[in-house]
């Protein structure tokens, strides 16, 4: 392609739009439509890369890790290891201790709820949440309320789908024993202040967990900056394989947390008197674990390091922002989640055409966007909605795509108003 | 491959006029005071959720029949389709309807109830047809339908398409 390349600016569109092609799904038809794939919040595509990373460790290099002297089982664990190397790296935690394998975001705060706060909490206590959280950072919560008598608090957002920093501050008290919130909404797109918000926990002496299931796949995340005590994550939000996912812990506190589940590989020593658990982060990992899972999520994060988290900052930012534009001049769109810092996903609805109806609308054109509560119950019920259509972008999609969706919203439109 | 012509026309298959026309202006909107039988259908996908409400007299008659909630088009239409033709049914007929609607729909007799519909003819309900060519939609179009038979098999939980 030549092309006369005139700023850093422009370099960067040029390349990360280039790499739509190393997406194989992207390439398809769907309904007799280019495939128009606006669905990444929920789970993104995997590049090539991913892909071939998993054939070719299932191919030839799969045996179980942590057992066995014989090759495969070593070319295996260095595998399995040198993944978490690189997602150490990625996100900038201290050491490979702290980072710990998981099924997922789900798993990963399930795992704080029940070994780090279970053990401690009691009647009186509160752990704090917020109005735009994902059902997998509520109900983890709930449960251990349910457990200990303690007490479920949410800090409170505005109409824009921020979170009123004031009022969070405020509810910030000595009986907060836990922090959760979102880096970044599903629903809406809001970009939390948690550097601000954490501050003040710390301040306070309270610990905070992010749920940065969509926040890694867009910008740039450095644990140690943000100073979180837990971070957690999924791999196939950032273009790597389901059943994947990383808790990242501070060493001090995984030190002192007992182990989630009990079964081989988490254990040094096993007596029936007792047993002795394996170091750090192997007291987490009981059982056999994704080995391929975790395979193909370092391949996701060295295809992510190679187009650099910054660039796919700025490159999404203003695409985002060409989304919404673009969904503004649309009769009759109303955009739900217009906070000042957005990150990936417009929700909108458009007349009063159902959601659900518009998603079938527009996937017979071939554009693929995810219709209705988005795992986030309580949003909706804020907006007082059943639920949204919501467009997400990815470091793959183009002002193509975007505009794909605004044509495909014309063609609703005109079969609703017959 | 589709064209998009055949594309469009799917679409309006789907979204025939009679289906707009009661999901703009459903039929029998609102709760029933004195229902005998009440159920609830929810679609946990999209989050679609209809109450039904049935007034079934001594000899299995439906003599009244409502219906309040929120939903999609094909469950509104559907639901409010489903008032219009029972009122005035026995329950067998009613859940022969039920029964046909979805083996014509799903392309599967429903398990829990054995009046089959073979010999029914659908009437109104034909404009339903077009969500055969939406499978992921079959579920919004029978939703109404399936509260309808646990209503009057009185199930407590409420009915999914699951
Ligand atoms: C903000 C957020 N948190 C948590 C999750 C749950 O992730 P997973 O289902 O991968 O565990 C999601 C994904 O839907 C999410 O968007």
């Amino acid at each position: 392609m030549s092309h006369i390349r005139l700023t850093d600016a422009e370099d960067n569109i040029v390349d990360i739009a280039n790499c739509r092609a190393d997406f194989p799904a992207l390439t398809q038809n769907v309904n007799g439509h280019p495939l128009v794939y606006l669905d990444s919040a929920a789970s993104s595509q995997q590049p090539a890369i991913v892909i071939d990373t998993i054939a070719e460790y299932q191919r030839h290099d799969h045996a179980n890790v942590h057992r066995g002297v014989h090759t495969l089982s070593h070319r295996a664990t260095e595998a399995y290891e040198g993944a978490r190397d690189r997602i150490r790296a990625f996100v900038n935690a201290a050491s490979r201790r702290e980072v710990v394998y998981t099924s997922g975001t789900t798993e990963s705060i399930n795992l704080v709820a029940q070994s780090f706060c279970r053990p401690t909490l009691k009647r009186g206590d509160k752990i704090l949440i917020t109005h735009l959280e994902h059902h997998s950072n509520i109900v983890p919560w709930q449960l251990v309320c349910e457990q200990t008598g303690a007490e479920l608090l949410v800090a409170a957002i505005d109409q824009r789908g921020q979170v009123e920093l004031d009022t969070l501050i405020a509810q910030l008290d000595e009986n907060v024993k836990m922090l959760a919130m979102a880096h970044v909404s599903n629903a809406l797109g809001t970009v939390l202040p948690v550097p601000d918000i954490i501050r003040e926990a710390r301040s306070r002496g309270i610990p905070v967990l992010l749920d940065g299931a969509q926040a890694v796949p867009h910008m740039p995340v450095d644990v140690q900056s943000l100073d979180c005590d837990f971070y957690a994550f999924s791999g196939h939000k950032m273009f790597g394989p389901t059943g994947m996912g990383i808790l990242y812990g501070k060493e001090a506190h995984l030190e002192k947390m007992p182990p989630y589940q009990g079964g081989g590989d988490m254990i040094l020593e096993v007596r029936f008197d007792g047993t002795t658990y394996n170091d750090l982060p192997y007291k987490f990992e009981a059982g056999t674990p994704n080995i391929s899972g975790a395979v193909g999520l370092g391949a996701a994060v060295d295809y992510l390091q190679s187009l650099g988290m910054d660039r796919i900052a700025e490159y999404e930012s203003e695409l985002l922002a060409y989304l919404t534009g673009q969904l503004q001049t649309v009769d009759g769109i109303r955009l739900i989640g217009t906070a000042k810092q957005k990150a990936s996903v417009q929700s909108f609805l458009l007349d009063d055409i159902h959601p659900h109806d518009l998603g079938t609308i527009l996937d017979r054109q071939g554009v693929a966007v995810r219709t209705g509560h988005h795992c986030a119950m309580p949003v909706m019920d804020f907006y007082g909605i059943a639920g949204t259509a919501r467009a997400s972008l990815a470091l793959y999609n183009n002002r193509q795509d975007v505009d794909a969706l605004v044509d495909s919203l014309g063609r609703a439109k005109e079969i609703f108003s017959r | 491959m589709t064209s998009l012509a055949q594309t469009s026309d799917e679409l309006q298959d789907l979204y025939r006029e009679l289906i707009l026309d009661h999901a703009r202006s459903p039929r029998h909107f609102g709760k029933l005071p004195d229902a005998t039988h009440t159920a609830e259908g929810i679609n946990p996908l999209c989050g679609d959720k209809l109450k039904m409400y049935f007034r079934i007299d001594g000899d299995d008659r439906i003599s009244d029949a409502r219906f309040e909630g929120s939903g999609c088009a094909i469950s509104v239409a559907s639901a409010s389709l489903l008032t219009d033709m029972v009122i005035g049914l026995h329950t067998d007929e009613a859940l022969k309807y039920f029964s046909a609607l979805v083996t014509r729909l799903a392309g599967v007799q429903p398990t829990d109830n054995d009046n089959a519909g073979d010999d029914i003819n659908l009437g109104k309900l034909r404009a339903l047809e077009g969500v055969r060519e939406f499978p992921s939609r079959v579920k919004c179009a029978t939703l109404a339908w399936h509260a309808l038979n646990s209503a009057i098999q009185r199930k407590s939980q409420p009915a999914t398409t699951e």
